[in-house]
């Protein structure tokens, strides 16, 4: 069997930290571009070439994308035939800490949610799944809470059409309205439990954004787009860059949607041990 | 031609500004977000005198990244503004002259800007590293346990608004019921 060791998780977690809050992921960028190649609206356009021109300073002067550097989710792949030799949890969350200390990023983790009080780096929401294999695939989404307040669940009744699930999925969107940094990726989670659909909503968002669209999707893209919301809120054709929709066998008696929000530095890095 | 705007806000600058301009800000202006506007809100309930006098002067929503070294601050953007709305219009009343942040309002904060003349400006959304560049030094001048909450104190130049709100109460945003 395999053997590898907490360190070794709690550096590589550590890099991930800072390469997803400093550089932009490619994708997003080209996203990015093409909507500034596509937008027609003066304000929005201008809006677009701003946050292309923070992504650049970001990655050269080595500061976060964002001062919101999220709660980050963490999310492994833990091969059921690799032994690690340490607590996983304590690696993943040492790692946060350090890459949060070592990059400057905003300390916005309270302890205690009722109570709140001194704000830390940690802990991460961690979500592990057993796969086949020896390998650890590390996911590090740094999602800021601008967004994440703008996360939707409902609960549909199965027999609920297809329109009346697009229209809860666009209205999310429209709710979030300029306040949560569009052009948004929409994560979509849809079947399983309500707490399912959810964790499901946000691996949607780990999806490169280029990737080709299913149907239903693109019906979503062009949905929300005509919502002109614009980027931040200016107006114009683009209000978002991506949609994906993950989902799950369900139960005979429910159809649970989700909805995740999520800005135009949406940011995440992958490493696989 | 760049309109440029310096702080304190006096009436007649903010008489000049429309909804939907680009302008920028050249002086003073403070940092304060949730925690911080419960506490202020606080101590005006209490009739108790504040850290910092708010008459014509400008609150920004934002708690900034640690700075790195050699920085004069890390990236600083702007946070979601409707969080601050129940708290906006009593600050405005006690001499707020704008805020600074993302986002829609609700009624009763562009009611409150119109009935005590100020503005609500928005700046570059999610562009915390390119908006550190428009800050000339900082200091923290209250509530300094609050750590990236607490309020600073921001010398900025030619820091980027867009007006959302002016003081005849025109909104850029259609108002949602919350």
């Amino acid at each position: 069997m395999r053997t590898i060791s907490a360190g070794k998780i709690t550096e590589t977690v550590r890099d991930l930290c800072i390469q997803a809050n400093r550089q932009l992921r490619g994708d997003i960028v080209s996203g990015l571009k093409q909507a500034y190649g596509r937008e027609t609206d003066r304000r929005s356009k201008n809006m677009i070439q701003a946050i292309l021109e923070n992504a650049r300073i970001a990655k050269k002067e080595k500061l976060s994308i964002c001062q919101d550097t999220g709660l980050p989710s963490v999310f492994l792949e833990l091969g059921q035939d690799l032994h690690i030799k340490g607590d996983l949890n304590q690696a993943v969350n040492r790692g946060v800490e350090a890459g949060y200390k070592k990059g400057f990023f905003r300390s916005s983790v309270v302890a205690d949610p009722l109570r709140r009080g001194r704000s830390g780096y940690a802990p991460a929401v961690i979500h592990v799944d057993l796969v086949k294999g020896n390998k650890l695939k590390i996911v590090v989404l740094p999602k800021g809470f601008g967004c994440e307040n703008k996360s939707q669940l409902k609960m549909f009744n199965p027999t609920a059409s297809w329109s009346e699930i697009s229209k809860f999925i666009v209205d999310a969107v429209e709710t979030a309205g300029a306040d949560a940094c569009p052009p948004y990726i929409v994560g979509v989670g849809i079947g399983g439990t309500a707490d399912y659909a959810c964790l499901l909503s946000k691996k949607a968002l780990l999806a490169r954004i280029d990737a080709k669209r299913s149907k239903l999707e693109e019906q979503l893209l062009k949905e929300i787009n005509k919502l002109k919301i614009g980027a931040m809120g200016m107006g114009g054709k683009i209000t978002a860059l991506g949609v994906k929709i993950e989902e799950y066998p369900t139960h005979i008696a429910g159809l649970p949607v989700a909805v995740s929000v999520s800005c135009h530095a949406t940011r995440s890095a992958t490493a696989v041990l | 031609m760049k309109k440029i705007i310096s702080t304190p806000l006096t009436s007649k600058v903010i008489s000049g500004i429309k909804a939907g301009e680009m302008l920028f800000l050249t002086g003073v202006i403070f940092t304060a977000r949730d925690q911080a506007h419960q506490r202020l809100c606080r101590l005006l309930a209490k009739g108790q005198k504040l850290p910092v006098e708010l008459k014509g002067q400008v609150i920004y929503y934002c708690g900034p990244a640690q700075t790195p070294k050699g920085k004069i601050i890390g990236s600083c953007g702007p946070t979601t503004s409707r969080r601050m709305d129940e708290f906006c219009p009593r600050l405005h009343k006690a001499g707020l002259a704008a805020t600074i942040g993302k986002g829609g309002r609700s009624r009763q904060v562009r009611e409150a800007i119109k009935k005590y003349r100020g503005v609500y400006f928005l700046t570059y959304a999610g562009c915390g590293a390119l908006i550190s560049k428009y800050v000339r030094s900082v200091k923290i001048v209250a509530f300094p346990e609050l750590g990236p909450e607490a309020v600073r104190r921001l010398e900025v130049k030619d820091f980027p608004l867009i007006a959302a709100i002016d003081c005849q109460g025109r909104n850029i945003f259609p108002e949602k019921e919350k």
